[in-house]
């Protein structure tokens, strides 16, 4: 979350609704570690990634969601997918999320 | 609660040993998101900002997260509602931040620029040092966080207590007057990485004098001499790319062959060898 630091501030002082996306756990082959963070602000834009580039669209769209309805979650994407997410990672691996509203 | 970002970004700002714990999964909903920001600067009593939404599971995730910090590492923790061990009613993610690696860099030389470089890409608080003021200019090095005027060994006495497995060392002088100071304060650190510049024939004199210093054996394995891996590197900045590979190699006991030669684990242990299933 260290790089997101500056954007984060950007937005808050901007006024910007922010949700927020970090890797908590991973399983297998994953390319970032717990702590890898991702933001997405309301206005589409987007600041860090929490994998190699194969599931930052989806957590974009989640992102969108969670903007609509303020819901604090758990998302996983991976081979266990068992949250219904059609998107994983080509390398094999799990990774979990917990993706929130930026309102702390 | 927007308080509590603002100390979380400050405290990081001033590269404050932290971590940020934040209740990710409980059987109340509303417990979700609920944080507790752990600031354990040294040398004075860990501060708490915030609530998990529980006296005792803050007291318990508290103390968890300081020995995460010590450990520098992140991750997920369950408990019971007010902090009960093997229980699971509540997930904590503990997140640690620790501040950045250190890197000194020991010769205010060509190659020190370019090293200053890559250290920066890797995250590392670079700080150069040179007895020569005439070299030592931070204008010459404007990535540095840090250039200093002095000798090798009383830069060691004053900061070598503070380095760990995850700080790093590199002497660039190839010149005995400077580097036999600097190799000698740093093996008395616990600094992770120790890599001396030079060529077989400087390196050979090098360990002549280190052991007429009476330096041990062990103590000499940790020097990484000639410093680098053997990338073929010849200007400056492949130098820099090939002292920046060992100290990554190093800190993760992989032994820095091109991974298209092996089949063990990427990210994981570098002994265990993934076994194909046939489809």
């Amino acid at each position: 979350m260290r790089e997101l630091l500056d954007d984060l501030e950007r937005w808050r002082a901007a006024g910007v609704p922010v949700v927020i996306a970090r890797v908590v756990e991973v399983e297998g082959s994953a390319p970032r570690l717990p702590g890898a963070a991702m933001a997405v602000a309301a206005d589409g834009e987007v600041a860090g990634s929490v994998s190699g580039g194969c599931v930052e669209s989806a957590v974009v769209a989640e992102a969108m969601r969670i903007h609509q309805n303020g819901e604090r979650r758990m998302v996983t994407f991976g081979y266990s997918d068992d949250e219904g997410f059609a998107v994983g990672l080509t390398c094999g691996g799990t990774i979990r999320l917990f993706m929130e509203p930026f309102d702390w | 609660m927007s308080d509590l970002f603002e100390r979380f970004r400050l405290a990081m700002s001033a590269a404050t040993p932290l971590a940020l714990a934040t209740v990710i999964e409980a059987e109340d909903p509303a417990a979700v998101g609920a944080k507790l920001l752990v600031l354990a600067a040294t040398g004075v009593a860990t501060e708490f900002v915030g609530t998990l939404g529980n006296e005792a599971l803050d007291r318990v995730v508290g103390r968890d997260a300081e020995g995460e910090i010590a450990a520098g590492r992140s991750g997920i923790r369950h408990y019971g509602p007010a902090g009960e061990a093997r229980e699971r009613a509540v997930a904590v993610f503990i997140e640690v931040f620790a501040p950045p690696p250190r890197m000194l860099v020991f010769g205010a030389v060509d190659f020190t620029a370019a090293l200053v470089s890559v250290a920066k890409v890797l995250g590392f608080h670079v700080t150069v040092c040179d007895a020569r003021a005439v070299f030592a200019s931070p204008r010459r090095f404007p990535g540095a966080d840090e250039v200093v005027v002095d000798w090798p060994d009383r830069l060691l006495d004053r900061v070598g207590a503070t380095l760990g497995p995850r700080d790093a060392v590199c002497v660039l002088t190839h010149d005995h007057r400077f580097d036999v100071p600097a190799v000698l304060g740093a093996l008395r650190t616990d600094v992770g990485y120790i890599g001396a510049m030079g060529s077989r024939r400087t390196t050979a004199a090098r360990r002549e004098r280190l052991v007429a210093a009476g330096v041990e054996a062990q103590d000499l394995a940790r020097l990484r001499a000639p410093i680098g891996l053997d990338l073929g590197a010849r200007t400056p900045e492949e130098t820099a790319i090939a002292i920046c590979a060992e100290i990554i190699a190093l800190r993760c006991g992989h032994g820095a062959r091109p991974l298209s030669d092996g089949t063990a684990a990427i990210h994981g242990d570098p002994t265990e060898a993934i076994t194909e299933t046939a489809p």
